[in-house]
């Protein structure tokens, strides 16, 4: 194994060093903790490479500085944790609706209200469901490992260029506070980069562009832009479901899990496996668009899912969605900064197995 | 190739270098090729405070950055003793800076390397190196690393920050490694 190349990093800076090989040349953001590395780390970068750093006022000047740069044609971003992405929902609703490009980072913590500065995934509702108001979809990225989470958050400004939507990369407190050794490649667009033909640069030698949000005239303005929107999250949907899994063919026991909590189920799978259970795992890499069809499949094939997560239940809805209710659906997972380790998800495991057991 | 984790913590009071002892100890990690992951106890953390870091090694993919029950734990005061001294794994190995540690360790069944990393540190012109000089012991005791490797991390932490730094802690290495290899004799 080979270590060329490789340097040791906080996931906050993996992230942020992503960006700014991806050409992200626009950064406003407020400090919270357990994302401030992303701040610093781009304080530092943007003026080595000709951007702009900006530490808003707050987090909804940043978000809506986001706004303005993304409708100037800046590859742009803004990065939080959940108290701060809560604040930052009205601007998000806007820029979804004007169809602009951006990407915006939200480090999970502990919730509701202030709630604490430890790791959560306690937002994947407001991630995936909505948040802001009006029928809105962001694309919604969950790496579970730093190298994944460079790609990516490069790939995250290709997608929001090429589909003019918003992405979430949707992380927690351990992503972005853990180091691990990543490989700093080279920025290559993952889609092909349509032109940005929406940007407000100035008219001279053209006609005037208009990118708004306020629809009232003709009556029927509103219901035809809602439905253009609606034709894009469905060519989202048909496009981009992204996903990962782990010995699922012949698995008895699938668990769901998805970011960190994945990383460590994967640990939990290897543990079962040596004792003996066909457990497998399903890593949504998508929030939204949701891999349903793995779901479905393992509807067909195995017996029971496992899902974990680290909030009180939200990623498991859509579980049950996915599989349609075709298989029980068991369920391990905390909100306010408990997190999972390999040994307690296979005790869970193991009690699944003992009370089917008693049930045959 | 084994399955095995290495799970190593590192406590002691804030300013004590514990952060820099696991960057260190991962970046010498990075050099050898091998999976690590690195974690700080984070948020509420001050000078006078506790602080541990954590750092997981492994040949193989590494489930989590956590450290539940450390199979070494690097203990530079007498608080984080306290603390973890339960923690560790049967036959795991506690390094104790016994500067600071004011009593023995109670378990039978623990690897105990003892060192007098702040008095050593202290020798040297600088008490902060007490964290590189319990690297050195850890080092020697486990030979998980080569020195050269974590003379490699030390270099590559403090040359961009300040150079005058490299050399001491170097020696704090050597010191700390030095101690611990004549009292295996």
């Amino acid at each position: 194994m080979s270590s060329q190349g490789k340097i040791l990093l906080k996931g906050n800076e993996v992230m942020s060093e992503a960006a700014i090989q991806a050409g992200c040349r626009f950064f406003a953001g407020y400090p919270i903790t357990p994302q401030n590395e992303v701040p610093e780390y781009m304080s530092k970068r943007m003026p080595q490479v000709g951007g702009t750093f900006i530490q808003a006022e707050s987090e909804i000047a940043a978000i809506n500085m986001i706004f303005g740069a993304s409708a100037a044609g800046a590859r742009c971003m803004t990065s939080s944790s959940s108290p701060g992405i809560s604040l930052k929902q009205e601007g998000i609703s806007y820029i979804a609706a004007a169809q602009l490009p951006c990407v915006i980072a939200n480090m999970q913590r502990g919730g509701p209200g202030l709630g604490n500065i430890r790791a959560s995934q306690a937002d994947y509702f407001q991630a995936v469901k909505g948040g802001g108001h009006g029928d809105y979809r962001l694309i919604v990225f969950a790496p579970s490992t730093l190298p994944e989470l460079y790609k990516l958050t490069m790939n995250a400004f290709d997608y929001a260029d090429y589909y003019r939507n918003p992405v979430m990369i949707l992380g927690d407190g351990i992503l972005g506070q853990m180091a691990e050794p990543v490989e700093i490649l080279p920025y290559e667009p993952i889609v092909e980069l349509p032109e940005k033909d929406f940007v407000l640069d100035g008219c001279k030698g053209r006609k005037p562009r208009v990118l708004k949000t306020l629809f009232l005239r003709p009556s029927m303005a509103l219901v035809r832009h809602n439905d253009l929107l609606q034709a894009s999250y469905k060519k989202i949907t048909a496009e981009l479901k992204l996903h990962e899994e782990t010995e699922t063919d012949d698995a008895e026991l699938v668990i769901a899990a998805y970011g960190i909590t994945a990383r460590i189920a994967k640990g939990a799978v290897k543990i079962a496996r040596q004792n003996g259970m066909k457990v497998g795992l399903i890593r949504p890499i998508t929030l939204w668009p949701f891999p349903d069809e793995p779901f479905k499949r393992a509807a067909r094939t195995a017996d029971r899912f496992l899902v974990v997560e680290m909030s009180g239940g939200q990623f498991i809805e859509d579980v049950k969605l996915a599989s349609e209710c075709k298989k029980p659906v068991e369920f391990l997972g905390s909100g306010g900064g408990w997190y999972p380790t390999p040994d307690n998800i296979f005790e869970k495991i193991q009690t699944i197995y003992e009370t089917e057991a008693l049930v045959d | 190739m084994t399955d095995h984790e290495t799970k190593i913590i590192i406590a002691g009071f804030g300013g004590q270098g514990v952060v820099v002892a696991g960057n260190i100890i991962a970046r010498a990690c990075v050099i050898e090729g091998k999976n690590v992951t690195g974690m700080v106890s984070y948020g509420a953390e001050m000078r006078g405070g506790t602080a541990n870091a954590t750092v997981v090694i492994s040949d193989r993919e590494i489930a989590g950055p956590f450290v539940e029950r450390p199979d070494i734990a690097i203990i530079m005061n007498q608080p984080s003793l306290d603390k973890f001294e339960d923690m560790i794994v049967s036959r795991g190995l506690a390094v104790l800076n016994t500067s600071l540690v004011d009593r023995n360790v109670q378990r039978r069944d623990l690897d105990v390397a003892e060192i007098e990393a702040s008095r050593i540190a202290h020798r040297l012109g600088n008490v902060r190196v007490a964290n590189i000089v319990a690297i050195g012991a850890f080092a020697a005791r486990t030979n998980l690393l080569e020195m050269s490797s974590l003379a490699r991390g030390i270099e590559d932490l403090f040359k961009s920050k300040k150079a005058a730094l490299v050399d001491i802690n170097k020696e704090a290495l050597r010191q700390g490694a030095q101690m611990m290899a004549r009292f295996k004799e």
